[in-house]
Parts: structure tokens; C-alpha cells; sequence
């Protein structure tokens, strides 16, 4: 099973670069934010798997890491960045549409 | 291989759909609410299974624990991300689809 593993990794690289269409696209900030939280998850599995095949057991500190800023990125996101741009009286406007790129 | 390796391989491979249908929820779906919903199924579930797995895998129950430790705390982060993100999206206007 674990010889496996390097290519589940693979399967999860490019399940990311597959994920970067939603950053393309957005529309909203948050999508783009969704996308790189999937991101994270997606880095602590194929460091964990990385850990196993490498017998590097030190690899799973760092995924640990990986966890704990992935907590802090999204509510730094929601708590400076998005409330910050609807305090800027952008909200009101045009919300509903999918066309606008800043919100 | 022992019965321990077969099964946490086995919960490894049951992982790895959640993460594919998690990126195709986030492709397909249409408002950012519903991509929260397919979000958190890969965050909860995928990296649950391979955490579980990776554990009964390595023997250790000592590993185990920490891997159910970073499997909590990325749920502890994509639940207070999903709560904020869907309340500051509702506080800016943006309607949940369909509505």
C-alpha cells in the first residue's frame, strides 16, 4: 500500500492545479479564498503521505504547522480583509451580480 | 502485510474521493455557499480518513494521536472559516442561490 502513496499525492497535485480555476474565476474574494484553504487541506495530506513514504517523521510537524496557519489565514481573511472592504461603503453596490472583481 | 496495513491503506484510498469531489464542488457549484458545503466535506472527511488511516497504519498509538490532532484542528479551521465566511458573505448582500 504505501509504494502507493507517491501517486495519491500526484492525484492531490493536481487536484490543486485543477482548484486554480476557481482563483481565476472568483467572483467574490471568498471563492478564492475557499480555493486556497482547499489548498492548505490539500498541502497537510500530501505532506503527511510525503512523511509516511520518507519515513521522515519530522514531516508531520510541519503539517501540523500547515493546520494551525490555515486556521489563522482564513479568519486574518474574513476579520482584515473582507469586513475591511465592506466597511468601505462597496457594499452596498452591485452585490448580486457575478461581474464585479474587488468584493 | 498485517491486517492493521490493509485497513488504514484502505481508509487512505477512501479519503482521496472526498478531496477529488471537494475541487469539483468548488468548481461546479454556483454561489459561495454551496462551495463552503463542498469544501468542508474535503476538509472534514478526506483528511479525517487519511489522518485515521496513516495512524493504524504507522503501529504508534502516539502517532495516531498527533494525526488526530492536526485532523482536529483543521476542523477547528474550516469550521470557524465556514461560520465567518458564510455570516460576512450574508452581512455584504450576497444571496445564497436560488433565493
Amino acid at each position: 500500500m504505501t509504494e502507493l502513496y507517491p501517486f495519491v499525492a500526484l492525484l492531490l497535485l493536481l487536484n490543486v492545479v485543477v482548484g486554480m480555476v476557481r482563483i481565476l474565476r472568483g467572483p467574490t474574494a471568498a471563492d478564492r479564498m475557499l480555493a486556497a484553504e482547499m489548498f492548505a487541506t490539500s498541502a497537510v495530506v500530501i505532506v503527511l503521505l510525503m512523511a509516511v513514504v520518507s519515513g521522515n517523521l519530522a514531516l508531520i510537524d510541519v503539517a501540523l504547522v500547515f493546520a494551525l496557519l490555515a486556521a489563522l489565514a482564513s479568519v486574518t481573511f474574513v476579520g482584515r480583509a473582507w469586513s475591511a472592504m465592506a466597511d468601505n461603503g462597496s457594499a452596498a453596490k452591485g452585490e448580486n451580480d457575478e461581474s464585479g472583481d474587488a468584493r | 502485510m498485517t491486517a492493521a496495513q490493509w485497513v488504514g491503506g484502505l481508509l487512505v484510498f477512501a479519503g482521496l474521493p472526498f478531496f477529488l469531489l471537494g475541487t469539483l464542488g468548488l468548481l461546479r457549484f454556483p454561489d459561495v455557499y454551496t462551495r463552503l458545503h463542498a469544501l468542508a466535506k474535503a476538509d472534514n472527511v478526506g483528511l479525517g480518513l487519511v489522518c485515521i488511516g496513516l495512524g493504524i497504519q504507522s503501529g504508534s498509538v502516539a502517532l495516531l494521536l498527533k494525526l488526530v490532532l492536526i485532523w482536529v484542528l483543521m476542523l477547528i479551521a474550516s469550521a470557524t472559516a465556514a461560520g465567518l465566511i458564510a455570516g460576512t458573505a450574508l452581512a455584504r448582500g450576497l444571496r445564497p442561490w436560488g433565493t
